[in-house]
């Protein structure tokens, strides 16, 4: 009989050859990014006045932030509706969106043409002009320092069960404090998204002339907050599934349907509340227009994955349950790359498409997130549903 | 009334006697016996006042100091002036005396005292000599030094040498006792065409020899010869010199580019320009700009005040790029027909649109992406199938 | 107690509501401080002799563009990070109508960059309500780019150390106060007001207090109503920048609809207007933020306790 609750480490080498060609990606965009810091933003992107934002921020950091919102989304469940048999996959959950959140601000890192200012907006955001951007900055790197505060026991357990020395000492003396405080940091890791995911949607407002007014709703904070839950439903999805079927881990097919009947409820409510708000707002009939039809894509992926999720039988298949999570995933991050790319409208005269550098990091992004994520199942007791025998 | 025509004038003689016709040979068919041609009632009172106003206003001088002029000439308060010849083509004096209409030439005895000029000179020999060594004494500090010429340092300067003295001594002697200095021409400026490459010589230009003085340098091969007259004008009416540029240039003249007065400014900034010499451009007069003009980096006022009085007489007139004669940077030593940065661009006669088209969509980076996405999905997509086949058994 | 679905989506319900509310609580209109200084730009004087242009790149230490000149004029297409000022003309396909147009900042009376800016790095000065811009706290993102309604912020994309670069009305220039002169307007020594107003060879477009400046403007259109239009080409003629966003400083009187000369179409609604309503509806005064923390806190405290007296089912790890 597996012990599904406690997580061990995954073991086995790390150097895989899948392993060696995330390295290989993860390095050509690292090189790219060198390349950029060494040349400026004009050497390898197609960022324009028009355009001043592009896939770094569209996609890796508020697509990635999305996607490293799988803790956020189960700890609601786990912690405050208080749905113990979500637990195995807290931590891996959490662990995804230590590493979407923090690779996410080594894209805007990237992204941001004066970085080395950068320490100046902890330390003078008291000129705060209402800006909602800086709201997202201070509480993005907020949440990166919580995330790796939750995710800490992991390190600290294997430390502490490993050889003596000063790591196990240091896992002896804090892992106790650690664990009285840690209602307190989950109620800081559930806080600062709620914040900063729904001023991602505030954010965009402020283009009032740009954006289109299928997408320019005073809800859309809202919408994106509850677009990040569903997304981060979905991701857990994924990421469960792929850790059972590459790492030989117990699949929690039933706890995983129970998950999946929660995304279909919040795709279920976006995909309504969206609809229902363009309707009341008389903008029906602008969904005949060009941008319409990205409406309707966004509309229809979530349609789809609710269509697929509402068997209960497909519920409980892992390849339908995998494949409504890459749905939800996809009609999440179209809504979010929609609104801050697609819908933007700056003029007739300006056009942006990402350059293959461009693409090239944010590619390195995904492939690094990927390998940190398998090095850190295998080195650290993250996955639980560890085979009946195996170490711990 | 005013008679400048004195055909037996013991000084004027000196000028226009020769010792043989066709050595005096003029493009009018003068022999030069006679003075350089003068109406044969000869200038009234209100026509030399109008030359001088002319001479005057050209290079900047008030209306109200023509009269001064004048009146200076006529008192016979007249600067003396000291010709010295070096290395040089002579073009220099013969565009000056190419300004016959009206009759320049004989003004500027009137206006100043020409005591010694070699090509002009009937004299030669000794005599020249001692015309030259009585002038220095008699006007010692007070006469005009104007050079033509560049001056060969090579060798202790034995390139070039007048009555076995070297120019760079007969220079220094002169330009000594001078009250004022003026180089005219490329040549005596910095160095003109004896100092092109390899320059065998060492021909320099005079300030570059007298070191430490003022010398009003008139560039140009030939130069203007208003910038000579306006300089020496205002010299001897008002003893003072014009504001001079860092290179001794006088700014009324050198102050402004070619490029910024060309008549045919308007095509430039149109973007009409001659491709090739004798095509549809040149024809209609277009910018030679990428036929090699050195206008944009050549300060000079040929475009403004034309040589000899002739409309169109120079480089650009007839349809060649300017060389850039005035410059020592240019002239003689960048190609004729190599293009120069323009230093100071300024909008052309085209205007942007409203909405002017910015950004582009690479063809290679959207093949990418699309893969990249389609791949990415299409796998996941396709590898759900096996998460429902292979792996461990559920849990309840 | 453990907190039940019920009792979560009631509280979620009651929390929405109190979001709902927020931006129904009116934000007061901004109105230019009573100093604003301003430029008024009259397309029928303007002769299109790009002297602004020119000045405006000598004033500020600007090169001259010659990208795609290839090195022989001084040709901004646009407004770039190398150009504050430029002369745009608007043709007609089937008809001889033309107009000049001048772009630069139109120093908004609620900028939507200044709400951008997360540091202040774009400031509107208290007294000129002129729009200024220090390097010092910018962090290079572009927000302000993304949010200005006339895609003024320029940013140097090609620039190792770049900047945003806009018109800043030469407030680098002004070194003493502006009075009121004989020309009716007031106005900074020679000098020091803008350098395009001030080499207009036509008095196309002249800085003054925008009060001044707008009643000039409903002056000249009530003395000629038939050489100036509106928003659209049916529309009656009016001052652009009076009430358009909110207002600006800098005003446009045209003789071809605003819109055709690539205007937007804004509404006097200022632009930030519905993202500072939504942002400081759920901020005002941290409220929502402690009060939802201490009820998360509450939360799961209670469940651990819960947890720890073996009744729950999960808790913290």
């Amino acid at each position: 009989m597996r012990d599904a609750a406690v997580p061990t480490p995954v073991g086995g080498p790390i150097l895989t050859r899948a392993f060696r060609v995330l390295l290989a990606v993860a390095a050509i965009g690292a090189v790219t990014a060198l390349w950029r810091f060494a040349h400026g933003l004009a050497s390898v992107s197609a960022l324009n006045d028009g355009y001043p934002w592009g896939v770094w921020i569209a996609i890796d950091v508020v697509t990635g932030t999305a996607l490293g919102c799988g803790g956020y989304a189960v700890a609601l469940l786990a912690y405050v509706l208080n749905k113990g048999e979500y637990h195995p996959i807290v931590r891996p959950a959490v662990l995804t969106s230590l590493l979407g959140y923090g690779l996410a601000m080594l894209a805007v890192t990237i992204d941001l043409g004066r970085f080395w200012e950068l320490w100046k907006v902890p330390i003078f955001f008291w000129r705060w002009t209402h800006s909602p951007q800086l709201e997202v900055a201070l509480c993005v790197a907020t949440y990166v320092l919580v995330l790796v505060v939750e995710l800490s026991p992991a390190a600290l357990e294997k430390w502490k069960g490993g050889p003596d020395g000063s790591l196990k000492r240091l896992a002896d003396r804090t892992l106790p404090g650690l664990n009285r405080a840690m209602p307190f940091i989950l109620a800081l890791g559930l806080l600062l998204p709620t914040m900063h995911q729904s001023s991602l949607g505030t954010m965009m407002l402020l283009p009032s002339s740009k954006l289109h007014p299928l997408w320019f709703t005073p809800w859309l904070p809202f919408l994106f907050l509850v677009n990040c839950v569903g997304m981060g439903y979905g991701i857990v999805v994924l990421e469960a599934n792929f850790s059972a079927s590459v790492f030989r881990r117990a699949r929690e097919s039933a706890m995983l349907a129970k998950l999946s009947k929660v995304a279909m409820g919040v795709a279920a409510f976006w995909t309504a509340f969206r609809v229902v708000d363009v309707a009341v707002s008389g903008k029906l009939a602008l969904v005949a227009s060009k941008a319409g039809i990205w409406f309707l894509a966004e509309v229809g992926l979530h349609v789809a994955a609710i269509a697929i999720l509402a068997s209960a039988a497909r519920r409980r298949s892992p390849m339908w349950q995998v494949r409504a999570g890459i749905l939800l995933v996809l009609a999440g991050a179209l809504f979010r790359v929609d609104t801050y790319l697609v819908a933007f409208n700056p003029g007739p005269q300006w056009s942006y498409f990402p350059t293959v550098p461009e693409l090239l990091i944010t590619f390195g992004i995904v492939a690094a997130e990927a390998a940190l994520y398998v090095w850190a199942v295998k080195t650290f007791p993250i996955l639980a549903g560890a085979p009946a025998g195996a170490r711990g | 009334m005013i008679h400048l025509k004195d055909v037996n004038s013991p000084r004027k003689s000196a000028f226009i006697r020769s010792n043989s016709a066709e050595d005096h040979m003029y493009l009018d068919g003068t022999s030069g016996l006679e003075p350089l041609h003068v109406d044969d009632e000869g200038q009234n009172r209100r026509d030399f006042v109008k030359v001088c106003l002319m001479a005057g206003a050209a290079v900047g001088l008030p209306a109200a100091l023509s009269a001064r002029m004048a009146e200076a000439a006529v008192k016979g308060v007249k600067p003396s002036v000291i010709w010295l010849h070096f290395q040089e083509c002579t073009g220099c004096t013969e565009s000056l005396l190419r300004t016959s209409h009206p009759d320049v030439a004989e003004l500027i005895l009137d206006l100043v005292s020409l005591d010694y000029h070699e090509t002009l000179f009937a004299a030669a020999g000794h005599q020249a000599e001692a015309a030259l060594k009585k002038t220095m004494k008699d006007h010692e500090g007070k006469y005009v030094l104007v050079v033509e010429g560049a001056i060969p340092t090579k060798e202790n300067g034995i390139y070039c040498q007048v009555g076995g003295r070297t120019a760079v001594d007969i220079l220094n002697d002169v330009a000594g006792k001078a009250g004022a200095i003026v180089a005219i021409g490329s040549c005596a400026s910095w160095g003109g065409i004896p100092s092109a490459d390899p320059n065998p010589t060492g021909a320099t230009g005079a300030p570059t020899i007298l070191k430490g003085k003022t010398v009003v340098t008139i560039p140009g091969c030939p130069a203007n010869p208003y910038n000579l007259l306006g300089t020496v004008l205002q010299f001897a009416t008002l003893g003072t010199l014009p504001a001079l540029d860092e290179k001794g240039r006088p700014k009324f003249a050198y102050g402004t580019t070619i490029h910024e007065h060309c008549p045919r400014r308007a095509h430039f900034d149109a973007g009409r320009f001659v491709q090739k010499f004798g095509d549809e451009g040149a024809r209609q007069g277009w910018c030679l700009y990428k036929t090699g003009c050195k206008g944009p980096s050549t300060h000079a006022n040929c475009s403004v005040l034309p040589f000899g009085e002739v409309p169109g007489a120079w480089p650009i007139g007839i349809g060649h790029p300017c060389f850039g004669c005035t410059e020592q940077a240019l002239a003689f030593r960048v190609p004729l027909h190599a293009t120069v940065d323009i230093e100071r661009p300024t909008p052309p006669d085209t205007y942007p649109p409203i909405r002017a088209e910015q950004g582009h969509v690479g063809a290679v980076a959207t093949g990418l992406a699309g893969l990249a996405a389609g791949a990415l999905v299409g796998a996941g997509w396709a590898a759900a199938k096996k998460a429902g086949e292979a792996g461990p058994p559920k849990e309840g | 107690m453990t907190l039940d679905r019920r009792t979560l989506l009631t509280s979620a319900a009651a929390a929405g509501a109190a979001l709902a509310a927020g931006p129904a609580a009116a934000r007061v209109a901004k109105e230019p401080p009573p100093g604003a200084m301003g430029m008024l730009y009259d397309t029928t004087l303007c002769i299109g002799c790009k002297t602004c242009v020119v000045a405006c790149h000598e004033a500020n230490d600007l090169k001259p563009d010659t990208r795609l000149s290839k090195g022989l004029w001084d040709m901004p297409v646009d407004l770039s990070g190398g150009t504050k000022n430029v002369i745009k003309l608007y043709k007609e396909a089937d008809s001889p109508r033309r107009s000049y147009f001048k772009a630069q900042c139109m120093h908004c009376v609620d900028p939507a960059c200044t709400s951008a800016c997360m540091l202040g790095s774009l400031k509107k000065d208290p007294k000129t309500g002129v729009v200024g811009y220090s390097p010092e706290y910018c962090v290079g993102c572009r927000y302000c780019s993304m949010a200005c309604p006339y895609e003024i912020c320029r940013f140097q994309f090609d620039e190792a150390a770049p900047k945003v670069v806009k018109c800043e009305l030469c407030r680098h220039r002004v070194k003493d106060e502006a009075k009121k002169t004989a020309s009716g307007y007031t106005r900074y020594p020679a000098g020091q007001g803008p350098a395009c107003a001030e080499v207009c060879p036509r008095g196309a477009v002249i800085y003054g207090r925008r009060d001044e400046l707008l009643a000039e403007a409903k002056r000249r259109i009530a003395e000629h109503p038939e050489r100036y239009v509106g928003y659209a080409e049916a529309d009656p003629a009016r001052v652009f920048g009076e009430t358009d966003g909110g207002g600006t400083q800098v005003l446009y009187l045209a003789h071809v609809p605003f819109e055709k000369l690539g205007l937007p179409d804004l509404g006097t609604e200022p632009v930030p207007h519905t993202a500072n309503v939504v942002q400081e509806g759920i901020y005002r005064g941290f409220v929502a933020p402690v009060a939802l923390y201490a009820v998360l806190a509450g939360v799961l405290l209670r469940n651990r306790k819960a947890g720890e007296s073996g009744a729950g089912k999960g808790g913290t790890p």
